[in-house]
């Protein structure tokens, strides 16, 4: 019984630090504005911060809350993602042309993983299964994830990870499964470090340069943030470096979307500064030498990773490259990228196969 | 209402003191992961008896932790059925203590720790239970990017690459240690300043390999004693995927040194390794292109001295112990160099003192140099030498490796 006490007290204690420590721009006693704290212990329920009105699943953006898309996203084993992004009033994230933004501290970014019923009709539904938060707070950024329940009436924060089991309808309108990952705290830090620091990896110049279906009609990303208030400092859309939409032709060449697509997937640990920087392999778009971004290059701590092959990427020779061989694989210590995923990218794979085939021998 | 420092204080110890061993069990897995996440900086985080049947990776990113088993057969934390995660533990928090614990059949490596400003391995095993296999995982022990490695008292065996393995760190001790049927034993590659000794590396593919590799953010392997270490019957097959460096190292290869500069090694006992008991090659020997312009391919300032040799060198094995029982016939010498030198490093027709290889009395210790250079255009070209006179003498003794307290 003691020990019971005693912990009823703690938290009693936490609470009142929680409450100085609120942020929400509203005046005080706003119960409808955004609520995101910077300090004390994170909230239980997604539904606390206020981020959606309405229905919680139906993602309805609180005033303040903006939505966004990627030109190239991450592979999650086939799951839809719904980005927003909030801002405390009055503050702004600085433009930056090759990092992530400069964002102000209580920015948030808030991203959902959903499997539709079926992958050809949204309009058969979804299950919502994970909502994951960074939150700029003064000296870092945490990362926290909030698990759904079934009824899709709320999320509760989840430390630890866990597992769900999903299906739904693919493309072609096959049954699919799988085990789905939900990251704990370690693993969301398996991608998002740089410098041993947490940091958004999305939200660049050249992956927001794009057209979004706002409620009030399309613009520009770069130019809604910046008349919104979120962004200061950044060019004219035209003048911003703009990366390819990985499966639209129009949008590039085979090597400008394949190296999209490699950036967005691979380079949050496969550059300098990352988590994969001990394997010499930088994926990063802006990397100019062939050998750093694979070609011709050995391998270094891959193990059976290598599949029995010689190098990272040999030219005209795909299915000679450990790059393919590490795609193709849904095997634990073979596979890359080691997170999210389960299940193999058949969409994108055909076109990294096509870029490496097209390469031409490298003296 | 006010609540008192003390008062908190005693609701902390009270918890604490529930906070026991995290037993064996369906939830030990998220047992063990809050824990690794929620600790506070330096605390210990017990492990109890039996064997924990996780499914995916752990990770531990809070400094100063102190991850504590009940004994390396008794504490087993099993891979067997893993089904995600890149390896069995990853740490990334400074001064992190692991021990008296063992990581079984991962996926991938058994423990890597990446970054790290200290890092204790203690009493830990790293195994895969079904003996040498291409399918096991790469490293049982992997520390990298790391400063101040302690490994002592460890374990290691079947790792498909590296039993202990050390990799582009600072300051680093291997010690009494046992490395068995990995493809090496114990590997340090591209270390500033590495001391091995008291360890047993036997029935590997290769016993200690001392490395520099290219294309890598840390290069310029140097300044590595391996010594007092017993180095025998390294006669397992090479089981390496290809691809991997090591899937280059000949079956029964007792010590190898390959482009690193400055390494002494000494006062070991080397016998029964079927290659050769010691190889001391450049990287172009590997095989493989160099495409990196600042990495430098040549072992330099190489001093073997004092060491016991026994048999060896009976049955040379893969492309290069064929290539030299053709070349030069069986039993390979005890203490085998490829003869590569950096031309461009000479002065007045030879390399300066301090660049050069040294052997000297080490006992019953026989010698080539195969020239590698012209026996790979012309091997009836090849100037083999056997004069392991010509490399008597002595470099300036290696400073022993001190760890920093934290």
């Amino acid at each position: 019984m003691r020990f019971v006490k005693y912990v009823a007290l703690a938290t009693t204690a936490c609470a009142t630090i929680v409450l100085l420590g609120q942020v929400h721009a509203a005046k005080k006693g706003d119960a409808s504005a955004v609520n995101v704290r910077l300090s004390g212990s994170a909230p239980k329920s997604l539904s606390e911060y206020r981020f959606f009105v309405g229905n919680l699943a139906d993602l309805k953006p609180n005033e303040g809350v903006v939505p966004y898309d990627l030109n190239t996203p991450l592979f999650s084993d086939y799951a839809t993602k719904y980005r927003h992004v909030w801002m405390p009033k009055g503050t702004s994230a600085a433009y930056h042309g090759e990092d992530a933004f400069d964002f102000p501290v209580g920015a948030t970014l808030i991203k959902t993983f959903s499997f539709l019923h079926d992958l050809r009709d949204p309009a058969k539904g979804q299950r919502i299964i994970e909502t994951r938060l960074l939150i700029r707070k003064k000296k870092r950024w945490d990362a926290l994830v909030y698990l759904w329940n079934d009824e899709q009436t709320e999320a509760t924060l989840k430390v630890a990870g866990t597992t769900k089991d999903v299906t739904w309808i693919d493309r072609n309108g096959a049954e699919r499964s799988s085990n789905y990952i939900v990251p704990n705290v370690n693993q969301c830090k398996g991608c998002h470090v740089v410098d041993k620091k947490i940091v958004p990896i999305g939200p660049k110049a050249r992956n927001l340069n794009r057209n979004y279906d706002y409620a009030d009609g399309g613009a520009n990303q770069l130019d809604h943030w910046t008349q919104a208030g979120y962004l200061t400092g950044a060019p004219s859309p035209n003048a911003a470096p703009k990366l390819a939409v990985w499966n639209d032709s129009s949008s590039g060449t085979v090597d400008d979307r394949a190296r999209a697509w490699l950036e967005i997937n691979c380079a949050h640990c496969h550059n300098p500064r990352g988590p994969a920087n001990t394997s010499g392999l930088d994926l990063r778009f802006s990397q100019r030498d062939p050998v750093k971004w694979g070609v011709m290059k050995v391998p270094v701590a891959a193990g059976r990773g290598s599949g029995g092959r010689s190098y990272d990427i040999v030219p005209g020779k795909p299915d000679e490259s450990i790059l393919t061989y590490r795609l193709e694989s849904t095997e634990p210590g073979i596979m890359m990228p080691e997170l999210p995923r389960r299940l193999v990218d058949e969409d994108s794979l055909p076109l990294i196969k096509e870029w490496i085939a097209s390469m031409h021998d490298v003296k | 209402m006010r609540i008192s420092g003390t008062f908190l204080l005693v609701a902390c110890l009270a918890l604490a003191a529930h906070a026991g061993a995290i037993k064996p069990g369906p939830n030990a897995q998220e047992e063990i992961q809050e824990a690794l996440i929620t600790a506070k900086p330096g605390a210990t985080i017990n492990l109890g008896e039996g064997t924990f049947d996780l499914k995916m990776g752990l990770s531990l990113d809070i400094d100063r932790v102190k991850l504590r088993g009940k004994g390396p057969d008794k504490t087993i934390l099993s891979f067997k059925n893993q089904n995600a995660g890149s390896e069995g533990l990853i740490v990334t928090g400074s001064g992190v203590v692991l021990e008296n614990f063992a990581v079984e059949d991962s996926k991938g490596d058994a423990i890597k720790t990446k970054g790290c400003k200290g890092i204790t391995f203690r009493s830990v095993r790293a195994e895969w239970t079904g003996g040498p296999k291409e399918t096991n995982g790469s490293y049982g022990f992997y520390p990298v990017e790391s400063e101040n490695v302690l490994i002592e008292k460890c374990v290691a065996i079947g790792a498909s690459d590296a039993g202990i393995y050390v990799g582009q760190s600072k300051n680093i001790v291997v010690r009494q240690s046992r490395a068995e049927y990995n493809v090496a034993g114990i590997e340090i590659e591209n270390c500033h300043g590495a001391d091995v000794y008291e360890c047993v590396a036997t029935k590997n593919t290769g016993g200690i390999l001392v490395f520099d590799m290219p294309d890598l953010p840390v290069q310029g392997g140097r300044d590595v004693r391996v010594f007092n270490n017993q180095v025998v019957d390294n006669d397992t097959q090479n089981f390496a995927p290809k691809g991997n460096i090591v899937a280059t190292v000949p079956t029964g290869t007792g010590i190898m040194i390959m482009a690193n500069n400055n390494v002494e090694v000494f006062e070991n006992t080397l016998s029964g390794n079927q290659t050769t008991n010691c190889l001391i090659v450049s990287y172009l020997a590997s095989g493989k292109e160099i495409k990196d312009p600042n990495y430098d391919p040549y072992p330099e300032g190489i001093y073997i001295h004092s060491n016991k040799f026994g048999s060896g060198g009976n049955d040379p094995q893969g492309d290069l112990g064929g290539a030299l029982s053709e070349l030069i016939g069986k039993p390979v010498p005890d203490i085998v160099w490829d003869g590569v030198i950096d031309t461009k490093k000479m002065a007045g027709g030879e390399l300066p003192k301090d660049l050069r290889i040294y052997i000297d009395g080490n006992q019953d210790a026989d010698f080539i140099n195969f020239d590698l250079m012209n026996a790979l255009s012309d091997p009836s070209k090849a100037k083999i030498s056997r004069d392991i006179a010509a490399h008597a003498g002595e470099l300036p003794r290696l400073k022993p490796i001190k760890l920093a307290r934290r």
